[in-house]
């Protein structure tokens, strides 16, 4: 079992316990190896090696800062090539979604992508993910030899229920990659505009999505904002349609929340809003599809007619 | 600039989800599709290329017969010609199985650049583009924002988390996945519709011998994480008692 670690500058993204709490579920005893890729990756190796796993190996080459996928899948082949394992693992991040494709096209060996729970140990494991947009959730199977690379949703394993152990013996690994394979020329990350509204600080949020239909409407919501002390923000289609700023989007191509009380209007619950705003202490839908994924992660659901209910919530609040 | 745009006709929306006996896919007789949107973004953006740099956009998809309808339509917001891998299994296919038969009816083409969108809406796997550009011997970037070209080099805007993003160049021939809002899609034109019923679907044949790398066990509507309490009534009853709980049991208002 292996665990590829993420990690920028040393610092290294919590994702990871959470990547490791999904292999101790999957090891069933079998010794779990954490691999951390990078040029310099400081302190990371010591700080996971308290996790309960059987070793540590930092493999560090200075063709993996900053991040290219053509470097890290070198790096990651290379690893799983020494270690043999029967799992990959790694978190779904952005990062792993640009790099573990192409090393999984490289090894030609199956990925699954996404996934949020795990039935059973070892070889004979299913992994659930979801399809269609959150609507329905498959069990799925690897096929076609080991090691299996799989990737899990950020907040579908509990980082803290990593059980702890060790200190873990930390190993080197012996990498080499030859850097004229390495494609990508990346520049330094930057922020596009500065965060105005600091959602993470909200007590209470309207997020508005698609059912809002269009721009005319947005003010519906604003006024339901007001009238509950609550800040205005909403699902990506409504940032790209412009009707909205890009900086009051939730979702993981934007920002994470998790205020006292979160009201969705009109938003179906793509799993990339989701991931922004489940943690949120109590959860309001408002959708006219009572199927919709969002109802899922609700504490309260109302189906209808937000431009009904919407006006129909500012009147009763405004009956004090 | 031969660009190549990699679509997929999906489901809508709309669409609510009924299974098949064996609950291992969805019953196909009824669903109303449109095309990925991701990957109408991934078109636009071509579209856009060209009227800029000058060439032609090569529109792909690996499907069943229905996909047809999907590659009109990307011929009529102006797309020159397509090619279809068309294969009844198609409609149901993993990502490495999709990338492998896209990789077979491109590769002769040289394309210069190769778009689709960041992921699908139907499976969602996030997969098919980067293999692809495995498959094809190009580099690859994903989830992009902004696409520049000058002078036969790339340069690209990468999303990461959390409002960042990062430039990224890249030799061509390349392959990006675009992500969604990119720009701001446009639709057919009737001139536009007319013109797509001359433009050529190059027909190509499923190559034998590939195999899926997973495979759905089953598929189930989810069930809740949490205790959901619906609340029903009118609009105006279904508020008064929202408000309440919101006051007195979740201490939220």
């Amino acid at each position: 079992m292996l665990v590829i670690a993420e990690q920028r500058d040393g610092k290294l993204n919590r994702a990871t316990w959470e990547t490791i709490a999904a292999a101790q579920r999957l090891a069933g005893g079998t010794p779990i190896t954490v691999a951390v890729l990078g040029a310099a990756t400081g302190g990371v190796a010591q700080e996971l090696a308290s996790a309960a796993v059987a070793e540590i190996l930092v493999a560090e080459h200075p063709a993996l800062d900053p991040y290219t996928p053509d470097a890290y899948a070198s790096a990651a082949a290379a690893v799983i090539d020494a270690a043999k394992p029967v799992f990959v693992l790694l978190p779904h991040t952005y990062q792993t979604r640009d790099f573990a494709p192409l090393l999984a096209a490289r090894i030609r060996k199956p990925l699954v992508t996404d996934v949020t729970a795990i039935d059973g140990t070892g070889g004979d494991a299913t992994f659930a993910r979801p399809m269609f947009q959150g609507k329905l959730a498959a069990h799925v199977k690897p096929q076609g030899g080991t090691p299996a690379i799989v990737t899990i949703q950020i907040g579908a394993f509990r980082a803290d229920a990593a059980q702890k152990g060790g200190p873990a013996p930390v190993k080197k690994a012996d990498v080499q990659i030859d850097a004229t394979s390495v494609r990508q020329k990346p520049e330094p990350p930057f922020r596009e505009a500065k965060q105005a509204v600091d959602l993470g600080q909200a007590e209470r949020i309207v997020a508005v999505g698609r059912g809002i239909k269009s721009q005319e409407h947005i003010p519906l919501a604003e006024k339901l904002a007001k009238a509950m002390g609550a800040e205005v923000a909403a699902s990506r289609p409504i940032c790209d349609n412009g009707w909205l700023p890009m900086e009051r989007q939730i979702g993981s191509s934007g920002q994470t929340v998790a205020p006292k009380l979160y009201v969705a209007l009109g938003i179906s619950g793509a799993i990339q809003h989701l991931v922004g705003m489940k943690g949120s202490r109590t959860i309001v839908a408002i959708n006219k599809d009572a199927e919709a994924p969002i109802f899922e992660v609700a504490d309260y659901g109302i189906v209808g007619d937000l431009f009904e209910i919407a006006p129909a919530i500012v009147a009763e609040l405004e009956k004090g | 600039m031969k660009i190549a745009v990699c679509i997929k006709q999906v489901p809508t929306r709309e669409w609510q989800p009924r299974l098949n006996d064996a609950k291992t896919w969805i019953r196909e007789q009824d669903i109303s599709y449109e095309m990925n949107e991701p990957d109408a973004y991934a078109l636009e953006e071509a579209l856009r290329l060209r009227e800029k740099h000058g060439g032609e956009v090569v529109v792909c998809s690996a499907g069943p017969a229905r996909v047809q309808t999907v590659i009109r339509e990307a011929l009529a917001r102006g797309a020159d010609r397509a090619i279809h891998v068309e294969h009844d299994s198609l409609g149901s296919a993993d990502a490495f199985v999709l990338a492998d038969a896209l990789a077979a009816a491109m590769k002769d083409e040289k394309f210069d650049l190769v778009l689709t969108g960041l992921q699908s809406d139907d499976q969602g796997h996030g997969q098919t583009g980067v293999i692809l550009a495995e498959r094809l011997g190009i580099p690859s970037s994903t989830i992009i924002m902004d696409v520049q070209i000058e002078g036969g080099s790339l340069r690209v805007k990468r999303e990461l988390e959390g409002g960042w993003f990062q430039w990224i160049s890249m030799p061509l021939p390349a392959l990006l996945t675009i992500q969604s809002g990119i720009n701001q899609l446009r639709y057919a034109t009737l001139k536009g519709i007319m013109a797509a019923k001359k433009k050529e679907i190059r027909k190509a044949a499923l190559p034998d011998g590939l195999t899926p790398a997973q495979k759905i066990v089953s598929l189930a509507v989810p069930t809740r994480s949490k205790q959901t309490q619906m609340i029903g009534g009118s609009a105006a009853d279904a508020a008064k008692e929202l408000v309440r709980r919101l006051r007195d049991e979740a201490r939220a208002l």
